[in-house]
């Protein structure tokens, strides 16, 4: 018997009809005005399928979809597109992450024409990290595209049911689209324009670089209204409970485009513990609740996906809205 | 300017220890304003030659020359004389002038006796930084002169990407962020606003590239 559609099993909803891209579950949350909660999974440096279901198992029903990274850091891992479909068995959603470092724009169009075909609906569309910071660093940095040209490039797909070149699809994907950003770089005056540059290309969603710094963001964040971004796109913030005073240092010093105030370090190293860190995490999110024009969190705790459940239920984000088709 | 490093003299000596005849020819070009490949340094590395072979006790013939430039047909011609003698010539010129000397002389063995790593500028004395990747479509006039193909780590067209902090690159705490270069330069002139146009994707085209200059062609064919 040939399979069906992926794309054609889902149940319509029955909450007020939105304006859907992809029809994904994440998505039509955010359509409809619901704070979203997406967390990030880690696929393993090999080849274990029981590695993906076993930290997949452990965010099932605390969040509202799952990322899956794409080689993070630039270290090997099972690939993002293959991990996702795991999660697609297991009736989880995932939002696949796709980096520009290490496919050209004839991989990238034809791995993500597959990962349609398969029936994964989200998209983050990602620069990449240098291959310097990973475990092969003298690999080929390939970067044909940027991630606003693979915006824009998945964005004419959908829309003009045309590949970059100009070829007809046969069958266009229509990806929700998103973009990360990093609210953190510098120069701080360009970081919104360059959301607002996402944005243009094509990104619905975004996630940010996971926010220590909350006055930073909340300046970032007024500049995101004052230009109306935020009725553009839904912004997801990143956040992740730190596990040690150790590790706060050594993002501040190590991770690029990380702020770690020093509040945060010392209250790590009067109490040090990962309940601290935890207790932290869900001071944060209670201020980024506040913040007018958010629309959900993405909790990035990879290799501790196992705080996530503890850090939705305390954050009182428990129980998540009834997931569509899963 | 295409800027070179000396390999090691380990390294020479391990190309070249089965032969008999050696030559090191100098180039007077690039590498001569950077002091690695020009006449000087091919007779010190000749010299220091000719002293291995003594010590090794080995029959090595070495000579040198330095040509005016080894990526010009005319100046490689030069040696044709001499080339007969040789069996294996170590280039201190760029991996430009070593494959001139390979094509022109196919029964000599030709070694690269420089690491060629970028066509840069002389920062200050002493250092010399890429400015420029030869990629065939130069649009530093739309990115305040500066070169976010050559002197970005991704070479992104729409930067800077997350990595850049405090003005410098994620990947060497050395390096500054080109984009940040660019952004302050463009409001500087006024023109910040091109920034928020979304650059296309580069055409990178076919290599290896090659140009013609019909009127240079003509001029050759009257002669």
């Amino acid at each position: 018997m040939p399979r069906k559609n992926p794309h054609s099993l889902e149940t319509p909803t029955l909450e007020a009809p939105v304006n859907l891209t992809a029809g994904s579950h994440f998505e039509r949350l955010l359509k409809q005005g619901k704070f979203v909660v997406t967390a990030e999974l880690g696929p393993p440096k090999g080849a274990e399928r029981a590695v993906v279901e076993k930290k997949a198992h452990l965010l099932k029903g605390y969040v509202d979809a799952v990322n899956i990274t794409d080689c993070q850091t630039s270290v090997v891992r099972m690939s993002s597109i293959a991990s996702a479909q795991i999660l697609l068995e297991m009736g989880i959603e995932p939002i696949v992450q796709m980096t520009c470092r290490d496919r050209n724009r004839i991989a990238l169009q034809a791995d993500l024409l597959g990962a349609w075909a398969l029936g994964m609906k989200n998209v983050l569309c990602l620069t990449g990290d240098h291959p310097k910071f990973g475990d092969h660093p003298g690999a080929k940095p390939v970067f044909d595209l940027d991630s606003i040209q693979l915006l824009q490039m998945l964005k004419t797909m959908r829309e003009e049911k045309k590949m970059l070149s100009g070829t007809p699809l046969e069958g266009a994907p229509s990806f929700f689209l998103g973009a990360a950003e990093n609210p953190f770089a510098d120069p701080f005056p360009f970081r919104a324009r360059r959301l607002a540059k996402k944005i243009t290309a094509g990104a619905e969603f975004i996630q940010t670089q996971i926010v220590y710094n909350v006055d930073k963001f909340v300046q970032w964040m007024e500049e995101v209204r004052q230009k109306g971004l935020h009725k553009k796109a839904f912004i997801l913030a990143g956040v992740a409970p730190l596990k040690s005073a150790g590790m706060a240092k050594y993002m501040k010093k190590n991770v690029p485009g990380m702020e770690v105030p020093d509040a945060i370090i010392s209250r790590l190293e009067k109490k040090n513990s990962k309940a601290e860190g935890i207790e932290i995490c869900l001071g944060i999110v209670e201020k980024l609740r506040q913040i007018e024009g958010l629309s959900g969190i993405h909790i990035m705790a990879v290799e501790w996906e196992e705080v996530v459940a503890q850090l939705v239920e305390k954050a009182g984000l428990l129980p998540r809205p009834a997931s569509v088709g899963g | 300017m295409i800027v070179a490093r000396p390999k090691s003299f380990e390294e020479i000596i391990r190309l070249i220890q089965n032969y008999k005849k050696v030559a090191v020819l100098g180039c007077g070009g690039c590498v001569t304003v950077r002091s690695i490949g020009g006449q000087k340094q091919a007779e010190e590395l000749a010299s220091l030659l000719r002293l291995w072979a003594k010590r090794q006790g080995k029959d090595v013939v070495v000579t040198e020359a330095t040509l005016t430039r080894q990526c010009e047909p005319e100046f490689v011609e030069s040696i044709n004389d001499r080339a007969n003698d040789w069996e294996v010539v170590i280039s201190l010129a760029c991996g430009v002038g070593v494959q001139c000397l390979a094509e022109r002389f196919p029964r000599i063995k030709v070694l690269p006796g420089v690491d060629t790593i970028f066509m840069g500028a002389t920062i200050e004395p002493g250092l010399y930084w890429e400015r420029c990747v030869g990629c065939g479509e130069c649009i530093v006039g739309e990115t305040g002169g500066f070169c976010p193909v050559a002197r970005c780590a991704k070479s992104l067209m729409n930067g800077p990407c997350g990595g850049s902090q405090g003005g410098r690159c994620e990947v060497s705490p050395d390096t500054p962020c080109v984009w940040q270069l660019i952004y302050e330069r463009m409001e500087q002139l006024g023109m910040g606003e091109e920034l928020d146009v979304i650059r296309p994707p580069k055409d990178w085209s076919v290599r290896p590239q090659r140009m013609i200059m019909e009127h240079l062609r003509k001029v050759d064919s009257r002669q």
